[in-house]
């Protein structure tokens, strides 16, 4: 009883609060930002253009936003799981039906002072709604079929948003923090084997099915020397320039291969290539090292939680930061086939870093409020 | 309440143990990453070391200097001069339209020109060199500097390019360069290996033979270039060879005295040393300005040369197959002596137009409307008469007059394969006209071989040798014109005896000293008495057209006869007589005679090139004294 009444007291004072913080994942955010910063610059020639100026605002006023987060009782999260959802797919109709066109797809819409990517923002508020969802349900009942049919009605109705714009790369990327949950939520693995030998089975079916464009990076993916100066230009770039980075890199501001515009989309997918050349092999694993104290932060915050809800959010919010992660390096380093995704805070785009920044928001609630039981 | 804790800690449990289950997943994908980042990074580096500066640097060539040709005495007779270009970088000029029409005045370009240099700008990239002119004169390119301030981005250039100081001089020796076509970069690897747009090659002449030599090896800059191509910055500056420089055995001065001498008319002028076998001066008229050629040759002025019936572009000292004429004579002598049908005693008496050698059925006439009388013979030597040599010619046989002219360096190339044009001639046998012609030999051919008449064609290079290698007594002689050609290999049988007794030469020599110096001698007028200069010759007139009975019944002079009918003149000679050391050997196209046209500029030359030996001899012993 005394520990209970201490730490409801203890939910309004700031001061605990704070000393409830996790620096190290704080530190560890930070120092991502700023090397995001510098190989921004880095991107824009050395100068300070338009790219790092944007990302440096951007970074700015998302982190002050996650700290406020932080500061924001578990529970409230909690409570909005759904209205946030329900938002989000308000956007993405939106978006479907009123969205900015740009080269060939709708992603965007315009919110006059900033142009959003909802199906960004879907990443991270899928984990939320359906860590709700899982929350209030029993064990015994996660694998009924009433819940497994909801939860994937939850899934694939963002996924089929996301896939008409089209943007497969989001969509699959939305549907795996779906699934991560899914998964931390108890759901028997054997639908995840089965899941995963229908997916390979009718792949073949689904590549007939994709768009000519889509089809030719797989194909690139299988063999980038098909056509080194169109569909495999960006891949084979890519690896040389990760590649000639060698273990010291080729130094800050001094790499060939970005420097000199072979790199495509260097701003966004492609700045892992970029980092990698500059930096080298040592700088490389030093960047996932970063991301893998985060991701580890994140687990431990989760395992630190009393709440059944806010360990599932940050594991799975852990599992998917990883995966977009591990998508991304795959992708520039050619074992994966081109898919957009970016490197989270590291990639230039607004909407992308605010969906992490919110997720890291979250999870440093989570933290803080960590004693914090939700009924 | 403890339900929902008991299901609580199950799935706690539940949630705990998949969080593990992912926990190493995450890991092994992680060592996963790594290590594709190791193979990367640090075992494949080099491979994508090289590709990025594959990537990344671009290299340009510049033209090679070209060596030069020197003559014997060092003068430069094919340099190099610095052209005064004018480049336009498109991207660096702010209003490319105003500076182009400043250009056009300041140049007074024609709308032809102005037209092709708005056409190339349009074909290659803003970034790109756009050559406006290639070679401005002085007060052009200072009008173009003292403008500067009005042309943004107009950068004057100085580059090297081909002068050749002499123009016409020796353009039959050298030849010229120009820009290298498709074909000479698809048939020569050293051309190809170096080339650069706007590259100049030699076409013909040594500037063609000795390209390999000659061209030099570019300077390379290496340039940082963007994905788009365009230069960031230069890396390195690598500077080329120049070609390697030739010197030549040509003496410049005698060269041209050859060209004087043979102005306004067709015809060749050929020098050669004796004992060494360097071409003191070659040299075939008309000529034409090689300098025309090194900037690409204007249509008006190509046509002048093309259409020239003195045929400019034919080099007649090694393409022309002309009959010898009589300057056949000393080796028809020589192969009746050499093979006993003759002694200096066999006379035969010639007796004029009335009384023609008669064979079946054709007749064959002396030059001589009167005849010679009876004439043995040095007589027929000096007096060149036909009537004598039909004789020994029908006795000896063609077979073994052939053997004789062959041996002595006719009917095959002078300089083997240093001239690509270089003819052969023809010095017919009985086996050659079965094989050629299908047709047996006739008597009466074998007669007019005896005069240099017939299939018999000789190129005044060969006539020039044939001279030099009598002169010298009978020994075999390898003309050169290249000093230190380090392809060539010298010959083992250098100074091999020609003759079977050496006798026989001495007695052609006197009759050509008689021909030249004793008076009824066809070129008595022009011989020279002072013993430092006498030279000893034979005249040749070779008839381009069958004498008709009215053509000899007429008797036109040369100046009567239409230009292309006229006679070719020559005339071969050595000397100093007492102790020779040169040889000439003059074509003079349609000249008429060779007693008057050729043999008056030998006289020229022995003078020069007698009053030059002594000059040329002191650059030979300096050479052993620099040592």
């Amino acid at each position: 009883m005394y520990q209970h009444n201490r730490f409801t007291t203890n939910n309004f004072n700031f001061f605990s609060k704070l000393a409830n913080f996790d620096y190290v994942l704080m530190a560890c955010i930070l120092l991502l930002g700023v090397i995001s910063l510098a190989t921004m610059y880095s991107t824009d020639g050395g100068k300070i253009l338009f790219h790092t100026k944007s990302h440096f605002t951007k970074l700015i006023v998302f982190t002050i936003m996650m700290l406020i987060f932080s500061f924001i009782n578990i529970k409230f999260w909690y409570s909005i799981g759904y209205f946030f959802y329900i938002i989000i797919i308000g956007l993405l109709i939106w978006t479907y039906l009123f969205g900015i066109k740009s080269s060939g797809s709708q992603r965007w819409i315009d919110l006059y002072f900033i142009n959003l990517q909802p199906s960004e923002l879907m990443k991270i508020c899928i984990i939320l709604c359906l860590a709700k969802y899982f929350h209030r349900m029993k064990l015994e009942n996660v694998n009924s079929l009433y819940a497994i049919l909801s939860s994937l009605i939850i899934i694939l109705l963002p996924m089929g948003l996301v896939i008409v714009q089209p943007d497969l790369g989001t969509s699959l990327l939305i549907s795996i923090s779906g699934l991560a949950v899914l998964w931390f939520a108890g759901i028997n693995h054997k639908y995840f084997i089965y899941t995963m030998i229908g997916f390979l089975i009718s792949l073949p079916f689904i590549i007939s099915f994709l768009k000519p464009y889509q089809k030719l990076r797989v194909l690139t993916f299988l063999n980038p020397d098909r056509d080194p100066l169109g569909a495999g230009y960006q891949i084979i770039q890519s690896k040389i320039a990760v590649g000639s980075g060698g273990i010291f890199g080729k130094g800050f501001l001094k790499g060939t291969q970005s420097y000199l515009e072979f790199l495509p989309e260097k701003h966004t997918d492609f700045i892992f290539t970029l980092f990698s050349e500059e930096f080298g092999f040592i700088g490389s694993v030093f960047l996932l090292l970063i991301y893998a104290i985060i991701i580890y932060r994140i687990v431990a915050i989760g395992a630190q939680s009393r709440s059944y809800f806010a360990k599932l959010f940050c594991y799975s919010f852990a599992a998917s930061i990883f995966v977009y992660i591990t998508i991304n390096m795959s992708m520039v380093l050619g074992l994966l086939p081109i898919v957009g995704s970016p490197l989270p805070i590291m990639s230039y785009g607004g909407s992308s870093m605010l969906a992490t920044m919110i997720g890291f928001g979250i999870v440093m609630s989570a933290k803080v409020h960590n004693q914090q039981s939700i009924a | 309440m403890i339900n929902s804790s008991s299901d609580n800690v199950k799935k706690l449990n539940s949630i705990n143990r998949r969080m593990f289950i992912t926990g190493s997943v995450k890991f092994f994908i992680m060592i996963g990453l790594i290590s594709r980042l190791f193979f990367l990074q640090v075992k494949e580096n080099k491979k994508y070391l090289t590709l990025s500066d594959k990537n990344r640097i671009r290299e340009w060539k510049l033209a090679p200097v070209r060596g030069e040709f020197h003559d014997y005495f060092g003068n430069v007779i094919a340099g190099n001069f610095e052209a005064y270009q004018l480049h336009i970088i498109p991207e660096q000029v702010e209003d490319f339209r105003y500076v182009i029409y400043r250009i056009k005045d300041l140049l007074e370009l024609s709308d032809k020109e102005f037209k092709r240099i708005i056409k190339k700008k349009n074909e290659i990239k803003s970034w790109e060199t756009l050559i406006v002119s290639d070679n401005l004169s002085w007060k052009k390119f200072s009008k173009i500097n003292n403008h500067l301030y009005d042309l943004n981005g107009v950068k004057p250039v100085i580059s090297i390019s081909r002068n050749y100081p002499f123009g016409s001089n020796f353009t039959h020796v050298i030849g010229y360069v120009s820009q290298a076509n498709e074909q000479d970069i698809e048939n020569n690897e050293v051309i190809k290996k170096n080339f650069v747009p706007g590259l100049k090659i030699g076409k013909v002449g040594l500037e063609k033979s000795f390209e390999k030599q000659l061209i030099g090896s570019n300077d390379i800059e290496r340039y940082e270039v963007n994905a788009y191509g365009r230069r960031i910055s230069q890396l390195e500056f690598q500077k080329g060879e120049k070609g390697k420089s030739l010197r030549l055995t040509v003496d410049t001065k005698v060269q041209q005295l050859s060209n004087e001498l043979l102005k306004d008319q067709a015809g060749s002028i050929c020098v050669m040393d004796i004992y060494t076998g360097e071409v003191i001066a070659m040299h075939s008229s008309p000529s034409f300005d090689p300098n025309l050629f090194v900037f690409g040759i204007s249509q008006d002025d190509w046509q002048i040369i093309r259409n020239d019936p003195m045929k400019p572009l034919v080099n007649k000292t090694l393409q022309g197959n002309y009959s010898p004429g009589s300057t056949i004579k000393p080796i028809v002598a020589l192969s009746a002596l050499e093979n006993g049908i003759i002694n200096t005693n066999f006379t035969v008496n010639c007796r004029g137009h009335k009384h023609p050698l008669e064979l079946y059925g054709q007749t064959y006439h002396c030059w001589k409307k009167e005849g010679h009388g009876f004439v043995n013979l040095r007589n027929a030597m000096k007096q060149s008469c036909d009537n004598y040599f039909y004789e020994i010619a029908r006795k000896l046989g063609v077979d073994r007059l052939s053997e004789t002219a062959k041996k002595f360096g006719l009917g095959k190339e002078v300089f083997g394969n240093l001239f690509n044009i270089e003819k052969k001639g023809l010095i017919p046998n009985t086996q050659w006209k079965k094989n050629a012609l299908g047709q047996s030999w006739v008597l009466g051919e074998t007669v007019i071989t005896g005069i240099g008449q017939g299939y018999i064609q000789t190129t005044p290079i060969q006539l020039c040798l044939m001279t030099a290698q009598i002169a010298n007594g009978g020994y075999k002689i390898y003309p050169k014109i290249v000093i230190d050609d380090e392809n060539k290999v010298s010959p083992i049988d250098k100074f091999t005896p020609l003759y079977k007794n050496s006798k026989n030469i001495k007695i052609v020599q006197d009759a050509m000293f008689a021909s030249t110096n004793e008076v009824r001698g066809t070129s008595y007028k022009s011989r020279i008495d002072d013993p430092k200069y006498q030279f000893a010759g034979k005249t040749g007139t070779a008839q381009v057209k069958k004498i008709t009975e009215r053509d000899r019944e007429l008797d036109l002079k040369t100046f009567q006869i239409p230009y292309e009918e006229r006679d070719h003149a020559l005339y071969i000679a050595y000397g100093p007589y007492k102790n020779p050391r040169y040889a000439v050997s003059i074509l003079v196209e349609h000249g008429g005679n060779g007693s008057t046209t050729a043999a008056p500029m030998a006289k020229k030359l022995f003078k020069t090139i007698i009053d030059r030996h002594q000059l040329r001899e002191s650059i030979n012993n300096k050479k052993y004294l620099d040592i």
